[in-house]
């Protein structure tokens, strides 16, 4: 990276060290309610990490996103009602799930563009939710609770809260660094130019509709992995977590925290779930603040926080 | 064989209310090229206006007319003062910026309203049924609410094909540029269309009110069933949206009615017990599927109305 | 000598306008053939079914011995035919150097490596510093390509196209929108290449069409009306009624 030294790497830094030291301060006396909110904040985070790789890197705006949420989550918690509360075979389960409704979803999606792609994956999405909705058995509307969260070999205990947080930033860490070297590379290359120019890049010779089927596939299975993650952080499912107002916090997140960078969409979520905490600590209304405030982002702040933070001068380098 | 009739004019008259949404939806894209999900606010504002001008006023006819022309004022300002600035932007950016706005009013109507929800009872003279079959008799409201909308369904289309009005609605669709350079006051135009979507989604939010809800949220859970209209439908043609609503009406309704003995015909009780609610909802998200597979631009695109 | 690129009774129509009308024409191979008409002629209709970009209501298409009629865009330019873009489509957003690498990855194997640094992978980046070079814009490469200058954009439309190593390349108005001093310099550019490629040349710049052309086919409403040597085509009497009259007549 060139011009090591900017404000914005410096605030990066300082927030990596602030998650990593956040338990040692929650076990000095700190409240333990931040560890519960700073948990959820890491989980997120890598969701939206998995949907900034289609939509900052890739252009493909997915507002369907939280289904691989529920997917993820609703395998754990399934496979729990049934009574399977081992990891090993749980969070598989999750991963092949999402890789594959990834693959039906995309598929089909993919054959779209712009605004035909956004309502196609919001549609789907809300198709999982109806779906998951009427099945009676894991708890229809009302949700499923998970009794033991997904078991390991000791000495990983997932009920072990700052356990399970270490687990959720390792898994974020890992997330970004993968989401980063897959930009980078070859496939990286490809899946950016047909976000730049799709004509342009099938007249060089790239037949693009795999290249971004497969980067949607990662994508939804990366999340898939979150939603297990979030089940475990809840012992909860609810149909709820794939209604796509919660696709369109994800999007939030990956626009507020600066699309297409690397560390962008954990800002974005650290943002927006801090504000929100903030927010209805003042008012019980604080939607009405946050929407608004979205729209002032979207006409003034287009390039997030990443955008404010680094030079407004165009930098065509790494990360 | 009675049921069957009900069933299919309950799909008739869902299939017309969701057209209104998705005609305004379309218009708006189609010649704006704006992605508007507020629209369900819309909606949802039509809804509790009415409720509570019949509410204050007694009297039905004038409570909703009210609400009607309320909702066209909100939609105006809204467009004023938000919409003007989302014009020409990637649609990322409408996306956002209107997913704020739905934020913003599900609060704002919480906020007035609280919580509960209102409801909206129908005067006795609409609270009868009719005789429209030997032996079949039906909701008057539910008739009246077909009659409405395709009345209103022909109105857009003589709007949209014999008028002054229309012709630059449909020069505006294929060219922007060609139609400010002539002249016409684009923005007036704009501030219009977009009032006359805003008060098809107040008029469609109203008008179920009486048999469905009035809560904070009703928006959003019907936007999904609009878009997907204009999708089958094509972007920016209102024929489209009016076969594709009526289609969507049709096999929701009856999907949801008939489905369910289908199944139990196949599979165990339990099964179907199990699976019948969550295929039903699938049904409409597999034609959209189907039509996407067949001819992904819709099925009847922009140029055609 | 054969014919490196050869078309059939090539037609399309959209709705009611016929924009290419029962073509018949060939590209013999290492010469360069330019394509001229009047605006509405359907020169960039015939560049977009050659590339790929539409494909014909009837009709056969031609290269190095195969039919490619319904060979796939991305799949013509592995195949050794390459295109220049009329319109500037290039990847803004991107480096200069990123553009032409990305052709050169095309061409490359597939893409679905995950892990590797693409922009350090010397099999990609050097071959694009070549083709930079070759038109003049290696000391370029590591702007953003939306910096560049118009001119500059038609020159790494060009690397772009040559990136790939073509066996023939088709340019689409490669002068459109060019002061004289940055024609001149793209004339020098294509009479260098032509040595070394079969060259398919759309152009409405005369001067650029006569310096350069081995042969020249007249298109009018879709139809090839005259096909020759340049100083066949310029004392052609059709040729001059349908098209250059008009021509000398606006530039007076």
């Amino acid at each position: 990276m060139n011009g090591w030294f900017s404000v914005r790497n410096a605030a990066i830094v300082a927030l990596l060290l602030a998650l990593v030291l956040l338990p040692v301060y929650v076990e000095m006396g700190g409240s333990r309610f931040l560890l519960t909110l700073f948990t959820r904040i890491l989980i997120l985070a890598m969701a939206a990490v998995s949907l900034n790789l289609i939509l900052g890197y890739g252009g493909m705006m997915s507002f369907g996103h939280a289904a691989y949420l529920g997917i993820g989550g609703y395998a754990v918690g399934m496979l729990a009602h049934e009574g399977i509360f081992s990891g090993f075979i749980q969070w598989p389960v999750a991963l092949l799930a999402s890789a594959l409704f990834a693959l039906v979803i995309g598929a089909l999606s993919l054959r779209t563009r712009g605004v035909y792609f956004i309502m196609i994956t919001l549609a789907f999405a809300q198709m999982a939710y109806y779906v998951v909705a009427g099945l009676a058995r894991y708890g229809g509307d009302d949700g499923l609770t998970i009794y033991k969260r997904s078991q390991f070999v000791a000495p990983l205990d997932l009920s072990n809260k700052i356990q399970f947080y270490y687990i959720c930033l390792a898994l974020l860490f890992a997330s970004i660094y993968l989401v980063w070297r897959i930009v980078n590379s070859r496939f990286g290359m490809a899946i950016q130019g047909a976000r730049s120019n799709d004509t342009r890049m099938r007249a060089i010779g790239f037949p693009t509709y795999r290249y971004k089927l497969v980067c949607f596939i990662i994508a939804g299975t990366m999340c898939g992995l979150a939603g297990a993650l979030l089940a475990n952080h809840t012992d909860f499912v609810s149909p709820a977590m794939m209604y796509w107002t919660r696709s369109g916090d994800l999007i939030i997140m990956v626009v507020l925290g600066g699309m297409g960078s690397a560390f962008g969409p954990l800002v974005g979520a650290v943002a927006l779930l801090v504000l929100e905490e903030v927010l209805s600590g003042i008012t019980e209304y604080w939607q009405i603040i946050l929407g608004p405030l979205l729209l002032l982002v979207v006409l003034f702040a287009r390039g997030g926080i990443d955008g404010l933070l680094g030079k407004v001068r165009h930098r065509v380098s790494h990360g | 064989m009675t049921l069957f009739i009900e069933q299919c004019l309950n799909g008739l008259q869902f299939g017309l209310l969701l057209f209104l949404l998705a005609a305004g939806l379309t218009l708006v894209f189609g010649i704006m090229d704006l992605v508007n999900l507020a629209h369900g606010s819309l909606y949802m504002i039509g809804a509790y206006f009415a409720a509570t001008f019949v509410a204050w006023t007694g009297n039905f006819i004038f409570g909703v007319v009210l609400a009607l022309g309320a909702t066209l004022l909100v939609g105006m300002v809204v467009e004023v003062v938000v919409m003007r600035r989302l014009y020409g932007r990637d649609h990322l950016d409408h996306v956002l910026g209107t997913f704020g706005l739905i934020l913003f009013f599900d609060e704002l109507v919480r906020l007035v309203w609280g919580p509960e929800g209102l409801t909206l009872p129908l005067p006795s003279w609409l609270n009868t049924s009719m005789q429209i079959l030997p032996g079949v008799d039906y909701s008057a409201y539910k008739l009246s609410i077909i009659v409405v909308t395709l009345a209103v369904a022909i109105f857009l289309y003589v709007l949209v094909m014999r008028t002054r009005i229309g012709m630059l609605i449909r020069a505006g669709a294929s060219n922007r540029e060609m139609v400010g350079a002539l002249g016409v006051n684009i923005k007036l135009l704009y501030t219009l269309v977009f009032g006359l979507g805003a008060a098809l989604a107040g008029l469609a939010g109203l008008m179920q009110a009486p048999i469905l809800t009035v809560q904070i949220g009703m928006g959003e859970n019907i936007l999904i069933l609009a878009f997907v209209i204009t999708v089958i439908g094509g972007i920016g043609s209102i024929r489209g949206a009016l076969v594709a609503a009526i289609f969507v009406g049709f096999i929701d309704t009856l999907g949801r009615a008939f489905f369910p003995d289908l199944l139990r015909m196949v599979l165990s009780k339990e099964a179907a017990a199990t699976a019948a609610p969550a295929l039903s909802s699938m049904l409409i998200y597999l034609l959209m599927a189907v039509v996407l597979v067949v001819k992904p631009e819709g099925l009847f695109s922009a140029s055609g109305k | 000598m054969a014919d490196l690129l050869r078309v059939d009774s090539l037609a399309k129509r959209f709705g009611g306008i016929v924009a290419t009308d029962d073509l018949d024409f060939g590209v013999a191979e290492g010469e360069l053939h330019a394509v001229i008409g009047p605006n509405g002629a359907g020169k960039t209709t015939l560049i977009a079914q050659l590339s790929g970009q539409l494909s014909p209501d009837s009709g056969r298409i031609h290269f190095a011995g195969n039919d490619i009629t319904a060979v796939p865009m991305y799949a013509r330019s592995a195949l050794g035919l390459a295109r220049s873009f009329q319109i500037t489509s290039l990847f803004l957003d991107l480096s200069v150097l990123d553009n032409v690498a990305l052709a050169v990855q095309a061409h490359a194997g597939h893409s679905f490596r995950f892990w590797r640094d693409a922009r350090r992978e010397a099999e990609l980046r050097d071959p694009a510093r070549a083709a930079l070079t070759r038109v003049g814009l290696s000391g370029r490469a590591d702007l953003p390509a939306s910096a560049l200058s118009h001119g500059e954009h038609r020159q790494l439309e060009l690397a772009m196209a040559l990136a790939s190593s073509p066996r023939m390349l088709l340019l689409d108005e490669p002068m459109a929108g060019l002061g004289p001093e940055e024609s001149a310099r793209m004339v020098t550019m294509l009479r260098a290449l032509k040595k070394e490629l079969t060259i398919l040349l759309v152009e409405h710049d005369m001067e650029a069409v006569f310096a350069l052309a081995d042969r020249i086919t007249v298109l009018v409403y879709g139809r090839v009306i005259a096909t020759g040597k340049p100083e066949d085509i310029r004392s052609n009497a059709q040729v001059r009624d349908a098209y250059l009259g008009e021509q000398e007549a606006a530039n007076g």
